[in-house]
């Protein structure tokens, strides 16, 4: 019986129905469901569809934002009984993920987090207006292997640079690769202050973190 | 509120009506046809040699028992076009004899494998309503060419028809062959598929054929769309309003012969007028003050509670570039607003004579962008915005809210493909495709996207019996496009 329920999680997903996924991440553990199971098999597979059809231009951004937000919920309920039970999800890795200081805006960093999640990293979402020793501090804290920076405006790319820098300082690299991206941004860019690697968008985002921790899509 | 156009106040709409039962009554109109001249003397207009005055009252009479609305079915005998209910409809321009080869750029003769390939695009194009015969294919003998390319149309496509007949024996041919597809002659009057397009001669002049096509429409009960055509300055007054005079007046001659012949059978009250260009001697399609007029003539029709057509979104610019679809989006617009049951003319350059199949696509998104004009601005839900800003503040979270993810659908118009509104740098990694590239894209997508609706054995042959029998009239032996 546990097929249906898995169903009807992705669907909750895909209807971006933070209601339903609540509701069904807490009939999984009521019936003892496995939580590491609730995830990849349920609501994960409704994430995918989402950026699937995101990316062929089906689903839109509210699709994407709203389907993050419910994996989030998924996530926050079911994990609880992960750390009891001992388990944790399989990642491809781990990224810390930010938007460098100066900007605040938030709009294609959360997309790059909700595609990365989906796609089973675990990011640390560090949020907006973030200063290079935070993005440093945390990316030694979760031992991360990847750092996600963003930046929507000409005048507060070379923030990237400063990320990099700071994180060549604490000798987290070249262990830690980084990626960024943001409008203004470039493969140029990238490479002018040495990140490992630019993607265009969330999409892209995934592929390319794919191949900075060896995981290339096939 | 739904933003609307009226370009006429009510005092000009009247004196345009009044000045056209005058003209008619006193200078008259020619009607060639001696069948449509018996009928109208019978009801009391005098007749000078084939010139017809036509007593108000006679005028009258037909346009009382004018239809408001009716429909044209698709195959599956839904109404998929209403006349006459307020909803604005497109249809691809008819008659063509060139295309613009995608890969030449060259205006090439048209040919049967270029209506079928219009035809299929169409067809999954939900900006148009209806197919029409677009194109006069150079590969079919004119004997039969008007019934050939609705026969091809009716081949690849469930929707309803715009057409028209080139002579008045072949609108005969042309209703055997609706009623084969409808199954019977009843079925084809009770849920039309097609709609005939009946043009009178500027000035004031119906033809044999134009006047003999409405009565077999009439007695077909087959809707019949007159077209009336003045070219402003040239052959109709040079002035917008005395030319909307003159296109009433030739559609009211046109409503009498019809509603004389079979009262009640549905019509529509049509035109594609335009300036005459003093500098050329063209007729501008796509010159605002023809879309003025489109605008004006059917103001004039609403006004006496008639269905409507106008002839917009065709143009003069001879490739798909920024003169064509500054054409296209202004008549749209203008035909939107005006609220024209049917309005004929995407696809088309060069003054109608070229159609462009990645224009058609083009077109396409003009037209969904002006219908979402015609939509408005419409308050949702109880409150615009203060609600939204008590539950999340200044956070800007708007992307995450559920109502963000339910009306945007509503308030925007998400374009296609053909559309960019991407980076600039996927732009120019997309190969830096102007919005021509990107149509003949769509358009071979959507070629091969294309299924053929399933006729039914019997249909089929019932089509193919009459078009044997026409071909075989002419010396046609095989049958290009099927």
């Amino acid at each position: 019986m546990t097929d249906p329920l898995f169903a009807a999680m992705r669907q909750s997903v895909i209807d971006g129905d933070p209601d339903t996924v609540e509701r069904l991440a807490q009939e999984a553990l009521a019936r003892g469901v496995d939580p590491l199971d609730a995830i990849n098999l349920g609501f994960v597979p409704g994430i995918h569809f989402v950026g699937e059809q995101f990316g062929r231009g089906e689903m839109f951004l509210p699709d994407l934002v709203m389907g993050g937000e419910a994996m989030k919920i998924a996530v926050a309920i079911l994990e609880p009984e992960m750390r009891r039970r001992g388990t944790a999800r399989e990642t491809l890795g781990v990224v810390v993920l930010g938007t460098v200081k100066g900007d605040i805006h938030e709009i294609g960093k959360t997309l790059v987090m909700t595609m990365l999640s989906a796609s089973g990293f675990q990011v640390h979402d560090l949020g907006v207006d973030v200063a290079p020793e935070r993005f440093v501090a945390k990316a030694r804290e979760v031992n991360a292997d990847l750092v996600g920076l963003s930046a929507l405006l000409t005048t507060t790319m070379p923030g990237q640079r400063l990320v990099i820098e700071a994180l060549d300082r604490e000798g987290l690299r070249p262990r830690v690769k980084v990626m960024v991206g943001g409008a203004p941004v470039s493969h140029a860019w990238a490479e002018t202050i040495g990140a490992d690697g630019y993607g265009e968008d969330a999409a892209a985002a995934v592929t390319l973190a794919r191949r900075l921790v060896g995981r290339p899509v096939a | 509120m739904k933003p609307h156009l009226d370009l006429l106040d009510a005092d000009l709409v009247r004196r345009v009506l009044d000045e056209a039962f005058t003209i008619l009554g006193g200078t008259g109109a020619r009607v060639q046809s001696e069948a449509a001249r018996t009928l109208l003397t019978s009801r009391g207009a005098p007749a000078d040699g084939e010139v017809i005055r036509f007593p108000e009252a006679l005028i009258r009479e037909a346009l009382a028992t004018a239809p408001r609305s009716f429909a044209l079915y698709d195959r599956a005998g839904h109404p998929a076009v209403r006349y006459g209910e307020g909803v604005v409809q497109f249809d691809p321009g008819s008659s063509c004899v060139h295309v613009l080869d995608p890969d030449t750029g060259q205006h090439r003769e048209s040919r049967s494998a270029d209506l079928v390939r219009l035809v299929q695009v169409a067809e999954q194009l939900p900006a148009y309503s209806a197919q029409s015969t677009a194109m006069v294919c150079a590969d079919v003998p004119e004997g039969i060419g008007d019934l050939y390319r609705l026969f091809l149309v009716l081949w690849h496509s469930d929707r309803p028809v715009v057409t028209g007949a080139f002579t008045a024996a072949s609108t005969g041919a042309m209703l055997d062959l609706l009623a084969a597809e409808s199954g019977s002659r009843e079925a084809m009057s009770s849920r039309p598929r097609a709609i005939f397009d009946v043009c009178p001669s500027p000035p004031l002049h119906w033809s044999d054929f134009a006047a003999d096509s409405l009565l077999l429409l009439a007695a077909a009960r087959v809707p019949a769309e007159i077209v009336s055509v003045p070219l402003a300055g040239a052959t109709a007054p040079v002035t917008l309003a005395g030319a909307v005079v003159q296109h009433a007046a030739e559609v009211l001659v046109g409503i009498t012969i019809h509603q004389l012949a079979g009262p009640g059978a549905p019509l529509v009250w049509g035109g594609a007028p335009a300036i005459f260009d003093m500098r050329t001697g063209g007729a501008p399609m796509g010159a605002i003050e023809t879309a003025m007029l489109d605008a004006a003539c059917a103001q004039v029709g609403k006004s006496l509670g008639l269905p409507t057509h106008g002839y917009l979104c065709g143009g003069d610019a001879k490739l798909v570039d920024a003169q064509a679809g500054m054409e296209t989006a202004f008549a749209a617009l203008v035909g939107v607003l005006s609220g024209i049951d049917m309005i004929s003319g995407a696809g088309m350059l060069d003054f109608l004579a070229c159609h462009s199949v990645e224009k058609l696509v083009l077109d396409a998104e003009a037209i969904e962008m002006a219908k979402r004009f015609g939509r408005g601005i419409e308050p949702v839900g109880d409150s615009l915005a203060a609600d939204l800003f008590s539950r999340i503040g200044l956070s800007g979270e708007f992307l995450k809210l559920k109502e963000t993810r339910a009306r945007f659908r509503d308030e925007q118009y998400l374009p296609g493909p053909v559309i960019d509104r991407g980076s600039l740098r996927h732009w120019e990694e997309g190969g830096r495709e102007d919005a021509f590239a990107r149509a003949r894209r769509r358009v071979a997508e959507l070629v091969a996207a294309y299924r053929r609706p399933d006729l039914g054995a019997e249909r089929e042959r019932a089509l193919l019996e009459v078009v044997r029998r026409e071909a075989a009239r002419v010396g046609l032996t095989s049958l290009p496009g099927i």
